[in-house]
């Protein structure tokens, strides 16, 4: 394995200097960066979404646009963008590339070349999805692209979609196998599977599930441009096709997609939880067994998000079961979340801010879960606001907290400076605050009927309920994207204008790339390879012994 | 295993909170019904079900939370080199900390379970004497067509205390048809035929919505289901289909009755 474009992987602290050094990186801190920003971007673009259909919704008939077609534009683009552009690149982009190599001790990513090739991979998908902004036939088929509507010339160019979806997905593939080798393989002499951090053993279980599923998703959204524009008939009733073949097809996937948001953004949950207690994580064996459960138990639950479908009712009563099943590891997962709590010496600092808040939001969504999976409450609930607020509280908030939290975790090491830490706990409340207005109200007016993906709601125009519950989540929405926005300020200043990081450990972490890098850890990540001795464990706040810089005698600094 | 701190108990009796309502349940009356559910419709039945899942995810995430949060407010850092002190576990302890929640919840999980499968067959079970009535959904219009061969759009006018059994089947996309007060919801597709059953209990209107979306009017896809007493049904039906001499309407009825 050879060539760091110009770089020499001496473990020299910073960042690439030239814009060259930048674009044609194959270091997996770089990369990482950059699908941080393409993530970042994305919650903009979405968000941006999200407050506009928000600000319409604030009461009965239109406020800020009577077309259909432009609400159904900015809601497609909202829920495709902020999961397959945000939550899915800040997780398994940021976290994986950026995190993750160093967390295990090596000195990349095991595939330096095809890592750039996903991120580029993964750039030119949330590119050709923005263009559905200016195209004039933009595509606004929901992220789910349920046919027959998706093969129809209503709902605009679907072969955008299906683009999107495939190229998003080679790149996940791609950096799923990069990922799964990097664990395997590239792991620092002395780091058994049992020392890694939780957040590595996340990571690597979701993707394992990407390897599983993402093809099969792949495959259904070619079929229907096949279906759409070249006449084959998978799902198409006139000629013979299946309109459910796609669902099925599609949520085999997409619950475990839920999975593949949800592990990692726990995996940053424990890291910040550890360090801020400084205490050893609750029954970590059985936490990381749990989360090898959510494999299996993510594969047969599915039919959940087709209840009401049409779909055999044995089918749904056996669903029902398995996805009731998913409360025990997910169960277990929580326990051990607040049990690292237990007899910990808990600090305060802006991350775990933002990290309670996501484990709070988690709890909810994790609760208002469970009626939902009897399909016989789903028949009074089914694409309400019930199941709307419940997956944004269990996965958008909760997730995007948790990304955040990791963010403001590991800014010190990406910049060398510190957020200001008043901001970043004033806007970790605020961000909190605001989402509890938004979507709190919204379960209560999903109780009262109403669905989602609407525009507008004249016919609850009577309804108490709705209304104030619609008017209320509407302020809610200002307060959050406020803070959303001083997010980002903070995070410009923090970057720009900072107070620079004192210590390559700021937080007091006892994982690798706190303790064995320099502040702005550099090519290759350790000065020299790096190793863990024995009885090491990431979570020992006690007695950690330290881990060992092993000068190699080969090691000159180039791989060629 | 021995429970040999604090957390141990207090964990412990935290996860036994969710049988709670289990327990609470079994020591309650039972409602009175038969196994047609006479007497209890389908939507009762959901908001009884519905308010024992809210009461038990309550409990449990109440229960939860203040745990969470005494655990965050008594265990804050007090000096600057403090560590936290978590008691490290025995492997009986690790194991039982692993089978004794996942006992409680799965216990929790089959008592919801049980509960959800007896509402799905009471929303599953048509009865016999149901009168069935023929929807089509389109973009983006109901149309009823009923057993006296009147049809009309986005007006569904039934007889109180007689169950109706809609057989739907959509022209164009995937529509939803979901009535609120009936609390039922099923998929409308074209090459496929679903169904769902009602008992409208009470006179006055209700609203019918789409809930998959369907395009550009998606949300202005909606009617009214009207219930009317059984004189009044009768004028109505009487005046339907004396002004309008609905061949067409028959002939749709008879070809629905023939798909199904």
């Amino acid at each position: 394995m050879s060539g760091f474009m110009g770089h020499e992987p001496d473990g020299k602290p910073g960042q690439p200097k030239t814009v060259k050094e930048w674009v044609f990186t194959l270091d997996h801190k770089v990369i990482g960066v950059w699908y941080l920003i393409g993530s970042i971007a994305s919650f903009v673009v979405a968000g941006l979404a999200a407050t506009a259909m928000r600000i319409e919704l604030g009461s009965v008939g239109p406020d800020i646009t009577d077309n259909g077609d432009i609400y159904n534009l900015w809601l497609t683009m909202h829920g495709a963008v902020m999961i397959l552009g945000f939550q899915i690149p800040a997780l398994l982009g940021f976290v994986a590339n950026w995190a993750v190599p160093i967390m295990v001790g090596g000195k990349d990513m095991a595939f330096p070349r095809v890592n750039a090739m996903s991120v580029w991979l993964l750039w030119s998908g949330i590119l050709l999805a923005l263009l559905n902004l200016v195209i004039p036939d933009s595509y606004n088929g929901m992220w789910t692209g349920y046919p027959p509507y998706s093969l129809t010339d209503a709902v605009g160019n679907t072969a955008l979609y299906s683009s999107v979806v495939i190229i998003l997905g080679m790149s996940s593939v791609f950096g799923a196998v990069n990922l799964a080798c990097t664990v395997a393989f590239m792991r620092c002499k002395g780091m058994g599977w049992f020392q890694m951090p939780l957040t590595v053993w996340c990571v690597f279980t979701a993707n394992v599930i990407q390897l599983i599923f993402v093809p099969v998703l792949a495959a259904s959204v070619l079929l229907l441009s096949m279906d759409k524009y070249l006449g084959f008939g998978f799902y198409n009733p006139e000629v013979g096709g299946d309109v459910l073949l796609y669902q099925n097809l599609f949520w085999f996937y997409s619950h475990p997609a839920v999975y593949v948001i949800l592990l990692p953004f726990m995996g940053i949950l424990f890291e910040i939880f550890a360090v801020s207690a400084r205490n050893d994580v609750f029954n970590y064996k059985a936490t990381v067994w749990a989360t090898i459960a959510f494999i299996p138990v993510s594969s047969d639950v599915w039919v959940h998000h087709a209840y009401v479908a049409g779909l055999p009712d044995w089918l749904r009563l056996l669903q029902t079961f398995t996805t009731l099943l998913i409360s025990l590891p997910f169960g277990l997962l929580m326990l051990s979340l607040t049990g690292t709590m237990y007899r910990g010496a808990i600090r305060y600092t802006g991350p775990m801010w933002w990290a309670v808040g996501a484990f709070f939001m988690l709890i909810i969504g994790a609760l208002t879960g469970i009626p939902n999976a009897l399909s016989a409450i789903d028949y009074g609930i089914s694409d309400s606001y019930v199941i709307m607020s419940h997956f944004h509280y269990v996965m958008a908030v909760s997730g995007g907290m948790a990304i955040f939290a990791g963010v403001f975790f590991w800014f010190p090491k990406l910049t060398g400076r510190m957020c200001n830490s008043f901001m970043t706990k004033l806007t970790a409340a605020g961000f909190f605050i605001g989402m509890n207005i938004v979507m709190g109200p919204l379960y209560f007016a999903g109780m009262e009927g109403m669905p989602r993906r609407y525009m507008d709601y004249q016919m609850y125009a009577d309804n108490a309920t709705i209304v104030s519950a619609q008017h209320w989540s509407t302020i809610g929405i200002y307060i959050t994207f406020v803070s959303a926005l001083l997010m980002i300020v903070v995070w410009l200043h923090g970057a720009i204008a900072g107070e620079k990081a004192t210590s390559a450990n700021p937080w007091g972490s006892q994982s690798l790339e706190f303790t064995a890098t320099a502040i702005i850890p550099g090519q290759g990540n350790f000065p020299t390879p790096v190793s863990v001795p024995e009885g090491w464990h990431p979570y020992n706040f006690i007695d950690n012994p330290k881990p060992e810089f092993e000068p190699h005698p080969g090691h000159t600094g180039g791989h060629h | 295993m021995k429970f040999k701190s604090l957390m141990h108990k207090v964990m412990a009796a935290m996860l036994a909170l969710p049988l709670i309502p289990s327990l609470a349940h079994a020591f309650q009356a039972a409602p009175a019904r038969r196994a047609d559910y006479n007497g209890w419709t389908p939507h009762e039945h959901w908001d009884a079900v519905w308010h024992e899942t809210m009461l038990d995810i309550t409990v449990l995430g109440v229960v939860f939370a203040i745990i969470t949060i005494a655990f965050m407010v008594m265990y804050v850092r007090k000096g600057h080199g403090e560590r936290g002190k978590l008691p490290s576990l025995t492997n009986q302890a690790k194991i039982g900390w692993v089978v004794i929640p996942c006992m409680l919840f799965l216990g929790d999980d089959l008592f919801l379970y049980v509960k959800g499968f007896d509402l799905h067959n009471h929303y599953r079970e048509v009865p016999t004497n149901a009168v069935e009535v023929k929807l089509t959904g389109s973009m983006w219009n109901w149309n009823y067509v009923d057993v006296n061969g009147i049809d009309s759009d986005n007006e569904l006018v039934v007889k109180q205390g007689t169950p109706v059994v809609l057989r739907m089947v959509s022209d164009d996309v995937l529509h939803s048809h979901y009535m609120t007060r009936y609390r039922v919801t099923e998929d409308l597709m074209p090459g496929r035929i679903t169904w769902q059953w009602f008992m409208p209990d009470q006179l006055g209107e209700s609203v019918a919505t789409c809930r998959e979306y369907c395009g550009t009017q998606h949300s202005g896809m909606y009617g009214k289901i009207i219930v009317k007493s059984a004189a009044d049904y009768d004028a109505y039906v009487a005046e339907q289909t004396a002004s309008v001499p609905s061949v067409t309407g028959v002939a749709k009825a008879a070809t629905a009755a023939d798909q199904i």
